[in-house]
């Protein structure tokens, strides 16, 4: 950098004259904004600015300068600009005709006061509220749409569905097995672990069986497809509302409700409930190898204790809510993605959204199932 | 070498880019000199916006080199890139604005990477770009999702200008523009590369614009470049070129002065 940017005032004979001096460039706008700001502006004076220094100017250093001369024009000064070089005129006209703005003023946002809060956590209460009534409804189009599908059965689209049920239950697979066969492990080693002070250790089978069968093979099933699937439902259909697709398809007479919801729902309906028979029993193998190994319960022995343990019923409990837990993935994920608006940002927060919405209802659903069950005694 | 001339800010030779193997340019020449509009004109398809990216260094080209500013893009460190980097400002298609950011933090963002400016100049000088690109003040409290087309354009171009840049790349800036907006584009830009004394490498379909404010054309034809005034386009017999500009639509572009034969 050459010649720094200054400004001297000085009084003369027939006013204040203001003289500036080096490259005014946004590169010193810094210490040109801190001195102009230093600067102790007159009043009812004649000022003269004399630019005749200024090696270099951008639109940064003349908007500081007539943003000078405005501000001395404000405090009632006959303000001239003096051997303005030809070359920055067009410039200082620009800037000048359309450049000097006030910034609008950066409020503090609301919520940052006490009655803001309170506020903001009605508008909160009231937006979760909405967003139930809205899904609720989008459940009831589904419904709709579903029912007119029944009447005509050859209009599913069988093959989506298929290809569906492919992505969301069969590729999933490695992931769901792993990790319920790790929940069996540590089950059954902090069970183990606990039941041996009373010496009941053989009830680890018990514990094990009840609890994956029940609740943990289906809970951890619907909870990693919901991160895996749903968010996956909600990007596609959200990227396809980027672009357009969804309203192209409207016009060319497709109903994306048919077209897309209802085959991820049925796919997902149809493999869930496969997903966390595989899960129970890549869990429960889990346990049977961790009480193998610390507790000395073999192979046979755990298949015995497991009969007494539980009846085909305890499996059904955990199965039977699978195809419930799927429809809530597959709704909320899908009505998510038909909610984003023609911008990338909100793809990426209504997929944050969808994930934790799924989780969140199935889990509420769960609870629900947990208090049915036990008033019917199951 | 023989063009060393001071003038020349961007220097590109023998430039060959190619997908795969699908050559796209094979062996292109382009000087542009400082101070002038240049306008890239081409079928679709003949590479204008892989030329446009290859010169701000968004493309590797498979061989060839560019100098932009003296310095060579193709072969230098990344501080001396992130330099240069501020000697330029780029307009995409579309605006290519910071979705999650308002349009007066879009304008903030070179400044506050580049230099440690005091957060109420920053607003200022977003505020008074906005003002030069012909946004009413209050479009810098909105997002890029709640204006119009056009109105992205213009906050692109107040981007691109944050750093007040030496050469300003337009990747079809009036693409997408009712031919009201593209023609008041047009004057924007002619004014303020006449007030900033910017050099404007422009890519275009629009032969309005090319006539508007275009010093010198380069057409992108067989795969290599043609570059000369429009006069000189305008006598050319290859068969793209005439067609180009003496079609109907050139015809219509075309300024009384230049309608010669």
């Amino acid at each position: 950098m050459a010649s720094a940017a200054t400004i001297l005032a000085s009084d003369e004979q027939g006013g204040l004259v203001l003289r500036a001096a080096g490259e005014w460039l946004v590169a010193s706008a810094s210490e040109l904004d801190r001195r102009l700001n230093a600067l102790e502006l007159p009043q009812g004076q004649q000022v003269t600015v004399d630019l005749g220094g200024v090696d270099r100017l951008d639109s940064t250093g003349a908007l500081l300068l007539l943003r000078t001369e405005h501000a001395l024009a404000e405090r009632g000064n006959q303000v001239a600009l003096a051997n303005l070089a030809p070359r920055f005129a067009p410039l200082i006209d620009q800037v000048r005709a359309r450049g000097i703005v006030e910034p609008l003023p950066h409020p503090v946002p609301p919520h940052y006061t006490l009655v803001g809060f309170v506020a903001r956590i009605g508008q909160v209460t009231l937006l979760l509220l909405n967003r139930l009534y809205d899904i609720l409804g989008f459940t009831g189009l589904v419904v709709a749409t579903a029912m007119k599908l029944i009447r005509h059965p050859s209009r599913l689209r069988v093959t989506a569905t298929l290809v569906q049920m492919e992505l969301v239950g069969l590729d999933a697979l490695p992931i769901v097995g792993l990790l319920s066969f790790l929940i069996g492990v540590v089950m059954a080693y902090q069970g183990a672990d606990q039941l041996r002070r009373f010496g009941a250790e053989i009830y680890t089978v018990n514990l094990l069986g009840v609890s994956i069968m029940r609740e943990l093979g289906v809970l951890l099933s619907a909870i990693i497809i919901a991160g895996r699937s749903g968010s996956a439902f909600t990007a596609q259909i959200g990227t396809m509302q980027v672009n357009e697709e969804i309203d192209a398809m409207r016009t060319l007479g497709l109903d994306p409700i048919e077209v897309l919801v209802l085959p991820r729902l049925l796919g997902l309906s149809l493999t869930l409930p496969l997903v966390v028979f595989y899960a129970d029993l890549m869990g429960l193998l889990g346990g049977a190898l961790m009480s193998w190994i610390v507790l000395d319960i073999s192979i046979p022995t755990f298949i015995t204790q497991l009969q007494g343990a539980v009846s085909e019923g305890t499996l059904w409990v955990g199965v039977v809510k699978a195809p419930f837990f799927a429809a809530i993935i597959a709704q909320v994920g899908c009505y998510e993605g038909l909610n984003v608006t023609r911008s990338a940002e909100s793809v990426g927060k209504l997929t944050t959204q969808s994930v934790v919405e799924s989780i969140f209802f199935v889990i509420v659903t769960d609870a629900a199932f947990s208090i049915i069950f036990s008033l019917l005694k199951i | 070498m023989a063009d060393k001339d001071p003038n020349t800010v961007i220097s590109v030779r023998d430039l060959v880019n190619a997908f795969g193997s699908q050559v796209i340019h094979d062996g292109v020449d382009l000087d542009v000199k400082r101070g002038e509009v240049i306008g890239i004109v081409g079928g679709s398809g003949t590479g204008k916006s892989v030329m446009l990216r290859t010169v701000v260094g968004l493309n590797q080209p498979v061989s060839g080199s560019i100098e932009v500013l003296g310095r060579d893009v193709l072969n230098m460190t990344s501080d001396a890139r992130h330099e240069l980097e501020t000697h330029w400002g780029v307009l995409f298609q579309d605006g290519a604005l910071f979705s999650s950011l308002t349009v007066a933090q879009n304008i903030e963002v070179p400044l506050k990477e580049d230099l440690k400016l005091p957060g109420r100049l920053m607003a200022e000088i977003a505020a008074c770009k906005i003002g030069l690109v012909g946004l009413p003040p209050d479009a810098g409290d909105k997002f890029p999702a709640q204006i119009s087309g056009g109105m992205r354009k213009r906050a692109g171009l107040a981007r691109a200008l944050a750093l007040d840049p030496d050469i300003l790349f337009l990747d079809e800036p009036t693409a997408g523009l009712d031919p009201i907006a593209a023609a008041a584009f047009d004057q924007l830009i002619k004014d303020l590369q006449s007030s900033l004394g910017l050099t404007v490498f422009l890519v275009t379909h629009d032969l309005d614009s090319l006539f508007a404010i275009c010093d010198r054309v380069a057409v992108l034809v067989d795969k290599k470049i043609r570059v000369g005034t429009l006069e000189q386009h305008l006598q050319d017999d290859h068969p793209w070129i005439h067609d180009y500009f003496h079609g109907p639509r050139g015809r219509a572009a075309l300024p009384p002065g230049m309608a010669g034969r």
